[in-house]
């Protein structure tokens, strides 16, 4: 989105008056199958989605349709709670740790460091991996009787515990640590970019002014990042609420449904319990959930470009 | 004076040293999975049993990665994942060449050509970047089935075209919204046509951008696993639902070692095309959240 601004105090496009009909047609109808694509797959089968919602629909769909009723269900379900909740736990630990990660890490990264470059390329690369990926690697990595727990006893250390997999009350944080893992070498990123483009003048004048250079940080250049920490918490919380490869991998929503976030509890039931119902109210109250994030984020995004 | 000079270099010293520490361990624990993995991946199986994670292979040898290619057992199957390997990239070659072709037409239409309503064409496509999913799963499945695709790779091909066009189109209207008018007006004045011109002078000047859809929704295919899992069959799955398979595949002895070599293997096709092109996959990911 960074030409948008400039693109609208240039010219504007030229019209296409001067062209013959069919030309002046021409990138309508090329727009047209995406918009109809986008018209049928992304808002028809929302609406699908929430009609589907209103039935009964068990193993195949049905068109019987019982208001609410999905709904209320889903609200006497302990497991859908079990999910919520973990969301909760799992989206805010998940963002406020990679934010702070993200911005220590981008900080003292602009500290004119040798072999910035290999740093950023070894912080950054988790995120091209697949959550899959990701899953499979830290599943080996916090097996109890082979992983880290193994290795710090092997180290002398008898009575050390670190067994959150097969934990179900502690199983929702190897989740969480799965996920930093992956996606806070990418806020790392952010906050850099973010940091680069601010004005060095800005920083130098504060320091003659005697302040220290934490202090700096924290009074003249964090407020300069405020949009990016917006945009940020955007990408991340939108991460958390999607975040469905990386259970089925680590823990399989497991022990028992301990660790279910919503987007496994969905698919689980709306492709391996025959509640095709009850699922899809379930992926409405997830896209609500993306909703309640995004709106205030359009509206500000909205609003700072037309003031600013 | 002097002495007040010295501990000022003293304390910068201790500073730059902490500075250094913090972002070596912050490599070392982005690196140890990785470096566990591989590791883990070319010991035999009794090496894991008696060493740690962190113990050096002694004996190192491939034959789990052989194993994972060409063997190891994914659900009822036993022909490793080399196949998926295979099928991933015949998913991927066609939805993101597809996906990038129409992202670059509807970002030149959308910004070369504007028309009335055609922002309203835009914020309508760009809504498809954020929803989660699970809101189309359940459709999309009937849908396929309507079409006669369901559970094969064109059905894969198609769902990934239709999600992806609204972040190919994204790209390429960002990076288009920049390029001067001048040049087009011009061309149209001259009478060339819609085509023409986005041949003769657009598509010249997109080899970056090109270069970011591309690596983005590549890494977005063959990472998905969604999509995966809930429209193949057994000879469509990509290779990330046959590498879960794998790894929770109950039978015998959990061969850890081959689960690793697998893992890699489905890794390394993202890892390379980072490695090689990292700065336009960094760009990719900060297209349109990080405000200039």
């Amino acid at each position: 989105m960074k030409n948008t601004s400039t693109a609208r105090a240039g010219h504007p496009a030229p019209r296409a008056s001067t062209l013959s009909g069919w030309q002046a047609w021409l990138p309508r109808l090329v727009l047209a199958p995406s918009v109809a694509i986008s018209l049928f797959f992304v808002y028809g089968f929302m609406l699908w989605t929430f009609i589907l919602s209103l039935t009964s629909s068990r193993m195949l769909p049905s068109y019987d349709f019982v208001g609410f009723g999905q709904y209320a269900r889903l609200m006497q379900n302990e497991r859908w709670w079990v999910a919520s909740t973990n969301l909760m736990i799992f989206g805010s630990l998940f963002v406020v740790i990679c934010l702070v990660i993200g911005v220590l890490l981008a900080m003292l990264l602009d500290q004119k460091i040798r072999q910035e470059g290999a740093l950023r390329t070894i912080y950054l690369y988790p995120m091209a991996l697949s959550f899959i990926v990701t899953g499979v690697v830290w599943k080996w990595l916090l097996n109890p009787s082979l992983g880290i727990q193994a290795m710090v006893r092997s180290w002398g250390f008898e009575s050390f515990r670190f067994d959150w997999l097969v934990d179900s009350d502690m199983v929702i944080y190897t989740l969480v640590i799965a996920a930093v893992w992956q996606a806070s070498g990418f806020v790392m990123a952010l906050f850099l970019a973010g940091l680069r483009g601010i004005d060095d003048s800005i920083i130098k004048a504060a320091q003659l002014d005697g302040a220290s250079l934490p202090r700096v940080y924290w009074r003249v250049v964090m407020p300069c990042l405020r949009p990016v920490v917006f945009s940020a918490v955007m990408i991340l919380a939108h991460i958390a609420i999607k975040s469905f490869d990386l259970v089925v991998a680590l823990t399989g929503g497991g022990p028992g449904y301990a660790s279910d976030l919503p987007a496994t509890f969905m698919y689980a039931h709306a492709f391996n319990r025959a509640q095709i119902g009850l699922g899809s109210a379930s992926a409405m109250l997830m896209l609500g959930g993306v909703l309640a994030i995004l709106i205030p984020y359009l509206y500000s995004e909205l609003r700072s470009r037309r003031h600013g | 004076m002097a002495n007040v000079i010295r501990r000022q270099t003293l304390a910068a010293r201790v500073s730059r040293l902490a500075v250094y520490s913090v972002l070596i361990l912050a490599a070392l624990f982005y690196l140890l999975p990785l470096a566990v993995m591989l590791m883990t991946s070319v010991k035999p199986l009794s090496e894991i049993s008696a060493g740690t994670l962190l113990t050096l292979p002694q004996n190192p040898t491939l034959a789990p990665w052989t194993k994972a290619w060409g063997e190891a057992c994914t659900g009822m199957r036993c022909d490793g994942v080399g196949g998926y390997f295979w099928n991933s990239f015949a998913i991927v070659i066609p939805a993101v060449l597809i996906s990038t072709t129409i992202g670059a037409l509807n970002g030149y239409a959308l910004t070369k050509w504007r028309f009335k309503g055609s922002e309203l064409v835009f914020a309508l496509m760009l809504f498809g970047c954020f929803i989660p999913f699970q809101v189309v799963l359940l459709p999309m499945a009937q849908t396929l089935g309507w079409l006669g695709i369901s559970s094969s790779r064109a059905g894969l091909v198609l769902v990934h075209v239709v999600f992806g066009i609204a972040f190919t189109t994204l790209f390429f209207r960002n990076f288009y919204v920049g390029i001067p008018n001048e040049l087009v007006s011009a061309a149209k004045l001259d009478g060339a046509g819609f085509f023409r011109i986005f041949w003769r002078i657009l598509l010249p000047v997109s080899t970056p951008i090109i270069v970011v859809s591309v690596i983005w929704q590549f890494t977005q295919i063959w990472n998905d696993f969604l999509f995966g899992v809930a429209f193949s069959a057994h000879n469509t799955q990509p290779v990330t639902v046959a590498l879960n398979n794998l790894v929770n595949t109950s039978t015998g002895v959990r061969e850890y070692n081959v689960d690793m070599a697998a893992a890699m293997i489905a890794a390394l096709p993202t890892l390379v095309v980072y490695v090689l092109a990292g700065k336009y996959f960094v760009r990719g990911l900060t297209a349109g959240s990080v405000k200039g």
